[in-house]
């Protein structure tokens, strides 16, 4: 065990940028797929139309049932299956990310939309607005702007996860961290860095949220 | 106006209006009263066909509410409605409030649809206040602007289910004195409320609800100096005496 030597950040940095940058790109598709995929699957799961709500469900629930690793190397393996061509880790990554968290995002949808006072709908329809207005114009925003704080919360965590796609190779973060701890035989200060990269972000993040928390308590 | 015959409705075995039948003239104004429970906010939200009911029939302006064929928006942008909650769109300016319904469902520009939010706002004597969110403003203000909300759609009646009953004491006059001049312009209006002055004031015929029927519909002059039924003196003597 010879001593820490921490240089080898130096030369790592634009390999550690390019990880970063994937991560970060995987995060933000992955949100923002995930929160329409997700909302969607929220309005079918509220659906009066048995089946669409069933199916739905059932959706959600498989998701959230298989550990995320599985459902990342699953697709990995599958999605070529299917498709009969060979997708790369990073776009596999990003379609796994983008449907395992419209599961959450559905869940989080859903309460936003039910905390939605029954009398704004009813304040809508009243307007002459459609369902489906009411829904657009009168409902979403306010579940959107109820569940902001979960939703962000939900997506510090998705951060977090991305680091799963070290599974199947895709080159983030983590796995740009390895490589170069690899090649400079420094592994260690390589996990190291990266893990302060995550850390400085998460924790940044959430006190945003905090922030973000006291003003929408205000607003209401 | 409004007609409603023998109208039915439960929920599951609980039957909350049983055969209710009644009608408003245009240019009328009735007061709908009777104690919690009574199935006067189910009646008036029937009218609208926010409630759906199991029997019997409501029709406005010749339109049956209760027909799957009938175009529901389209008749609802018509009738306008006030709330006991406002309802007010927390999310949206008073101005946007104003013009959501208008720009969406009756096709106006945004030009056309804040003039006529503008002009209504200053009959309410908000006009001031437009730019502000719901929430930063009192209850009866927010009242008044749910009110000039539904007068945008240029309805051909208004309802009103207990306007005045989430308010402060003190904040109930001004929302009356907007009805009571709407009244005083002629609006088909029916009222679901306890405020008794109101009624004697503005109200062409009082009805009286129990248990989920009409137990009185009488000219408000007969209704207050001699109502027929002895729930009717119950409760009347039971609100008025405190």
């Amino acid at each position: 065990m010879g001593e820490f030597d921490f240089t080898v950040w130096g030369p790592s940095l634009p390999f550690i940028r390019d990880g970063l940058l994937f991560t970060l790109r995987l995060t933000l598709i992955a949100m923002t797929g995930g929160i329409v995929l997700g909302t969607l699957l929220a309005l079918a799961r509220l659906s009066p139309i048995a089946p669409l709500s069933w199916l739905a469900g059932a959706y959600v629930d498989t998701m959230r049932s298989i550990p995320l690793v599985m459902v990342i190397l699953w697709f990995f393996l599958v999605i070529p299956f299917l498709t009969g061509t060979p997708v790369g880790a990073e776009t596999s990554a990003i379609i796994t990310f983008t449907a395992f968290e419209a599961a959450y995002f559905c869940e989080i949808m859903r309460s936003g939309i039910q905390s939605v006072p029954r009398g704004q709908v009813w304040a809508a329809q009243a307007l002459g607005l459609t369902q489906a207005q009411a829904m657009i114009h009168v409902v979403l925003p306010q579940a959107l702007r109820n569940m902001l704080p979960v939703l962000l919360t939900q997506t510090i965590v998705l951060f977090q996860d991305t680091s799963l796609v070290y599974a199947i190779g895709a080159k983030d973060l983590l796995k740009a961290a390895d490589v170069v701890g690899k090649n400079y035989n420094r592994p260690v200060e390589m996990i190291v860095l990266s893990a302060l990269i995550y850390f400085a972000i998460c924790f940044s993040l959430s006190l945003a949220v905090r922030q973000l928390q006291k003003r929408v308590a205000i607003v209401r | 106006m409004i007609e409603i015959r023998n109208l039915a409705k439960a929920y599951g075995a609980t039957p909350v209006l049983k055969g209710c039948s009644t009608s408003v003239a245009k240019g009328e104004v009735v007061v709908v009263c009777g104690p919690s429970g009574s199935g006067k906010s189910t009646l008036i939200k029937c009218v609208n066909g926010l409630e759906a009911f199991q029997g019997g029939s409501v029709s406005v302006d010749g339109i049956s509410v209760g027909d799957p064929k009938t175009d529901l928006p389209r008749l609802r942008a018509r009738v306008g409605m006030v709330f006991q909650h406002f309802e007010l769109f927390p999310h949206m300016s008073v101005r946007q409030n104003l013009a959501l319904a208008q720009l969406k469902v009756l096709g106006r520009d945004a030009a056309e649809a804040d003039a006529r939010a503008t002009k209504l706002l200053e009959r309410v004597g908000l006009a001031a206040h437009a730019d502000k969110f719901p929430g930063q403003l009192s209850g009866g203000q927010q009242q008044r602007v749910a009110i000039a909300r539904a007068l945008a759609m240029d309805p051909i009646c208004m309802l009103f289910d207990e306007p005045t009953s989430a308010l402060d004491p003190e904040m109930i006059g001004e929302v009356l004195d907007v009805m009571v001049e709407l009244a005083h312009e002629g609006m088909t209006m029916m009222v679901v409320t306890h405020e008794m002055g109101f009624a004697r004031k503005v109200a062409h015929r009082v009805i009286f609800m129990d248990q989920g029927e009409i137990v009185e519909d009488a000219p408000a002059a007969q209704f207050f100096e001699a109502p027929a039924s002895e729930r009717a003196k119950t409760f009347l003597a039971r609100i008025l005496h405190h």
